[in-house]
């Protein structure tokens, strides 16, 4: 077990900073963090395993005027921490000069600390995780005469904190918790086996779902797999449903964010006050959220976050930057040196169903395998599982198909959100109905 | 490699006061539980990278990791716990907190065997020695002139060179004593080109268990592969949408064994009956063209193990013979609940984390056709070069591959590059479809990252060129 004593870490990271300075940087920053917690996997009535976990690690990049230099180590008793801070201190005397390095100007560090609600122990043992991941698997199995086995259940309990301070005098630090139970079952029929998963996950454990809906979800999510057909290639509108639509937001988010538009690895580039999306879209950050899963007061660099908007009636309004792609774009950093915080995409007042209905015949993706996005390009082609719809009802599954378009394109043909919002994680949105892709079947 | 044992505990035991023989003390105190096995995992881990941008060497980072995992397998169950701090008090916290797997008395004894001496398949150089700082500033910065000057499109290079070396000693209830001292080098190159508004990207890169001289060797070839690949991406035009013949070249587009087959064989998958290969051994799985092995002992490369990371030799596995299933890829624990021999697969990202039975370098053994007799037999299909990464899902066998470097075949013959594209199949149905295959197999560059249940680790493969009648071309046209 960690001690969770952030106090002891703050001390450590100011000595660890002068120390820094005093073997010839000019500026430095550094990170602890610490994560403590298990992993407990059931499967078919019996353990299968359960992991342990402590970690503490401690991160160090120290700037000798425009070099820079990094370590990190899991070695932390104080001889290792200081040979650390040398290491980086020689590095930085070998790297080149980088006009863009060093810390975020000091004027942006976040102020307001603020605490976002994010601990919440759950006071369940191992012992206690097993039995209830057994109950959630016994549930699941009797639902349905044609789940075959269990791929099992996991439950997680994971608490962790990181400091982080640098040396204009800013430390702040973040402590969080975070459970997960998740269930996969394997459904089997005329001799074909399908897999699916349903999982839930808070920062408060009373904000689980209970068992009986973890068990109930993934017994409809798999068993609707049974029987899947290739459908013709053709062209047709698709809908993304809301767990696999956030990735179609994160290819928008890599696509504006700093290190990739400097480095011209973009199809967004230059694209600030244009439009991206149809108007009826706004998509935005609040990172200050109470529970959220990417809140934060200050990121990576220390510099205070903020709401923003990304996309304004459809048109982008923001990057989102760091404090070094700032420099090189010549801006200013939006806070967003760890990614985006908390962000929601605008939805119609349509659930699904009633999205289905406006699609009438179409695709409803429900899973994205492969990675092939080329995001200099924005061609996007992928391997798809889902559902035929004709006339707004589902027919039957679909499988080993690919969809693929552009995402410049598949971006300004976004004809509706649904109000469908999975909770479940950083990037909130609801499913997406596209008006067409490719989709290349038998 | 017995001298690695001398090694290993002189960086891992003695710093703290540890000796063999409180190992020894500490698994034969777990088997006074009802555990069917155990093992402790020593690992110290240093890694290296230089990164280039803009024409200047940005970045260098330094990582150390080191730790200790402790392992208690009773029945089905395992239980794992670990410690950064290598002291006898940590050691015994763990070892008593992995326990926890199992509440029975049990009456087995620790085994005792003397290491196996074996050369080792690869170099046990400390790469991140071998070369000074400015020397390694001077391999980026010679990349980057190389790639720049191969053609005036280039706007963007980025690239990076790292280094690991990685001590590991384990000991197990099973008598396993065992080190290995474990380099690697890496080199990544990246490049962006512009041509009348129009960006495209390439990749290259290479790896090897060995040292920097590796690198140093063929900097200059995959400096020059990223450019050429970005400069064809230039040129290429939709991709089909639909199913037809697909030929892959050989080497890195063994991918296709990977996915398609590679995972499915892994034996956790296959005791728990969740891969459609299980229960298939002596089935025709492929075409009868189709020999595919997992070979651990091929020197150097990134995948290639003296032991696994239960302490058991990187051995030469004949999975799939002319077609038929042949064997799985096994630990200790999936082996003896089903029964087998363990093949020396198994493996951890790291103390830190659970092992499981995993691929080292996996391959497609030649066949007899004459490549361009290949490509001359497809009057309309897909050439397909080079690959980005692939995903399977083992329960339904749907395994995709997304090219990087494609082009049609018209009329028996190369015609013009096609944009990136996504391949679809099903695992024995695709290898079903494999009707020829080149008479030259080709390894990759030393690129390959394999990851499961969230554990990166480094892997090869290759294959002859192959034609498959019919898969799924996800284009857009």
């Amino acid at each position: 077990m960690s001690d969770f004593d952030i106090e002891k870490r703050q001390t450590c990271i100011r000595d660890i900073l002068d120390l820094a300075v005093k073997n010839g940087a000019t500026q430095a920053e550094a990170d602890v963090s610490v994560e403590d917690g298990y992993q407990v996997n059931i499967r078919e009535g019996a353990v299968d395993t359960i992991g342990y976990h402590c970690n503490e690690n401690l991160g160090i990049t120290v700037y000798r005027g425009q070099r820079k230099g990094s370590v990190t180590t899991s070695a932390m008793d104080w001889v290792s921490l200081q040979e650390a801070v040398i290491r980086a201190c020689q590095i930085a005397e070998f790297t080149q000069v980088d006009p863009c390095s060093g810390l975020a100007d000091a004027n942006l560090m976040a102020t307001d600390l603020k605490d976002l609600d994010l601990y919440h122990e759950w006071n369940l043992n191992t012992k206690e995780a097993v039995k209830l991941a057994l109950e959630c698997e016994a549930k699941a199995k009797q639902l349905d005469g044609r789940i075959k086995s269990s791929e099992g259940v996991s439950v997680f309990n994971f608490k962790s904190f990181d400091v982080y301070g640098n040396t204009h005098g800013f430390i702040g630090s973040n402590k969080d918790t975070y459970q997960t139970i998740s269930c996969s079952l394997i459904a089997e029929q005329n001799n074909r086996m399908e897999r699916d998963y349903y999982y839930t996950c808070s920062r408060d454990p009373r904000d689980l779902d209970d068992i009986d809906k973890v068990a109930k979800q993934t017994v409809f999510r798999t068993v609707r797999r049974l029987n899947p057909q290739k459908i013709q290639t053709q062209k047709c509108p698709i809908i993304f449903e809301a767990d696999v639509a956030n990735s179609l937001i994160s290819h928008f988010f890599a696509a504006i964010s700093g290190g990739n538009l400097y480095r011209k690895r973009s199809f967004l580039l230059d694209c600030l006050d244009q439009s991206i999306f149809p108007e009826h879209i706004n998509i935005f950050e609040r990172p200050h959220q109470l529970k959220g899963w990417g809140s934060a007061m200050f990121d990576s660099d220390g510099v205070a976050t903020m709401d923003k908007n990304f996309i304004t009636a459809g048109v982008l309004t923001s990057y989102i930057l760091d404090a070094y792609s700032a420099r090189q774009l010549k801006r200013q950093t939006t806070g967003n040196a760890d990614g985006v915080h908390n962000v929601y995409v605008s939805t119609s007042d349509k659930d699904l169903p009633q999205l289905l209905r406006e699609m009438g015949n179409g695709l409803l993706v429900t899973e994205l395998i492969g990675q092939g996005i080329n995001l200099i390009t924005g061609d996007y082609s992928r391997g798809a599982f889902g559902f035929w719809v004709e006339n707004g009802e589902i027919q039957y599954p679909v499988s080993e198909v690919t969809i693929a378009g552009n995402l410049r394109d598949m971006f300004s043909h976004v004809a509706c959100v649904g109000n469908d919002i999975d909770r479940r994680g950083n990037i909130q949105t609801g499913s997406i109905l596209l008006e067409s892709m490719m989709v290349a079947g038998i | 490699m017995k001298e690695y044992i001398g090694i290993a505990s002189r960086e891992l035991l003695h710093p703290r006061g540890l000796e063999m023989t409180h190992l020894q003390e500490i698994l034969h105190e777990m088997l006074r539980l009802d555990l069917d096995y155990a093992d402790l995992y020593f690992q110290n881990c240093c890694v290296e990278s230089w990164g280039l941008e803009d024409s200047i060497v940005k970045s260098s980072a330094y990582h150390i990791d080191r730790g200790v995992g402790v392992r208690a397998v009773s029945g089905v169950k395992t239980g794992l716990a670990y410690t950064n701090v290598l002291d006898l008090a940590h050691l015994k916290e763990a070892a008593k907190v992995a326990m926890t797997i199992s509440e029975q008395g049990g009456s087995k004894i620790v085994q005792v065997n003397q290491p196996v001496e074996k050369s080792s398949l690869y170099s046990a150089v400390n790469p991140l020695n071998d070369l000074t700082s400015a020397d390694k500033i001077a391999l980026l910065q010679r990349v980057d002139r190389i790639a720049r000057q191969a053609d005036s499109r280039v706007i963007q290079v980025n690239a990076s060179i790292a280094s690991a070396y990685d001590v590991i000693l384990i000991m197990s209830t099973d008598g396993v004593t065992s080190a290995d001292i474990r380099p690697i080098v890496q080199l990544s190159i990246s490049v962006v080109v512009e041509e009348k508004g129009r960006r495209e990207t390439g990749q290259s890169g290479c790896g090897a268990r060995l040292g920097y001289d590796f690198i140093v060797q063929h900097a200059e070839k995959h400096s020059k592969e990223a450019v050429r690949q970005a400069l064809v991406n230039l040129k290429a035009g939709p991709a089909p949408a639909g199913v037809m013949p697909v030929i892959l070249a050989a080497g890195w587009p063994g991918v296709l064994l990977h996915e398609a087959v590679g995972h499915g064989l892994e034996a956790d998958f296959n005791r728990k009956g969740s891969s459609l290969f299980s229960g298939r051994i002596g089935q025709e799985v492929a075409s009868p063209l189709c020999t595919v092995v997992d070979d651990g002992t091929m020197p150097n490369r990134r995948g290639s193990l003296n032991v696994d990371d239960e302490g058991t030799q990187g051995q030469y596995n004949v999975l799939i013979e002319k077609g038929i299933l042949k064997s799985y890829m096994q630990d200790k624990l999936n082996a003896r609940l089903m029964k087998m021999k363990p093949t020396g697969n198994a493996r951890r990202e790291s103390y830190a984390a659970m092992t499981i039975p995993r691929m080292t370098n996996t391959y497609m053994l030649a066949g007899e056709s004459d490549e361009d007799d290949i490509i001359r037999s497809v009057k309309k299909g897909l050439y397909a070069v080079n690959f980005s990464g692939g995903q399977v899902d083992i329960t339904s066998g749907n395994f995709v591959f997304t090219t990087s470097e494609a082009y049609l075949i018209e009329d028996g013959k190369i015609t013009r590059p096609v944009k990136n594209a996504t391949l679809i199949g099903n695992g024995p149905e695709a290898l079903g479809k494999v009707s020829m295959l080149g008479n030259q197999l080709r390894m990759d560059e030393g690129i390959g990252v394999c990851g499961k249940e969230g554990q990166s680790i480094p892997v090869g493969i290759g294959q002859p060129m192959v034609k498959m009648d019919e898969l799924t071309v996800g284009g857009t046209t």
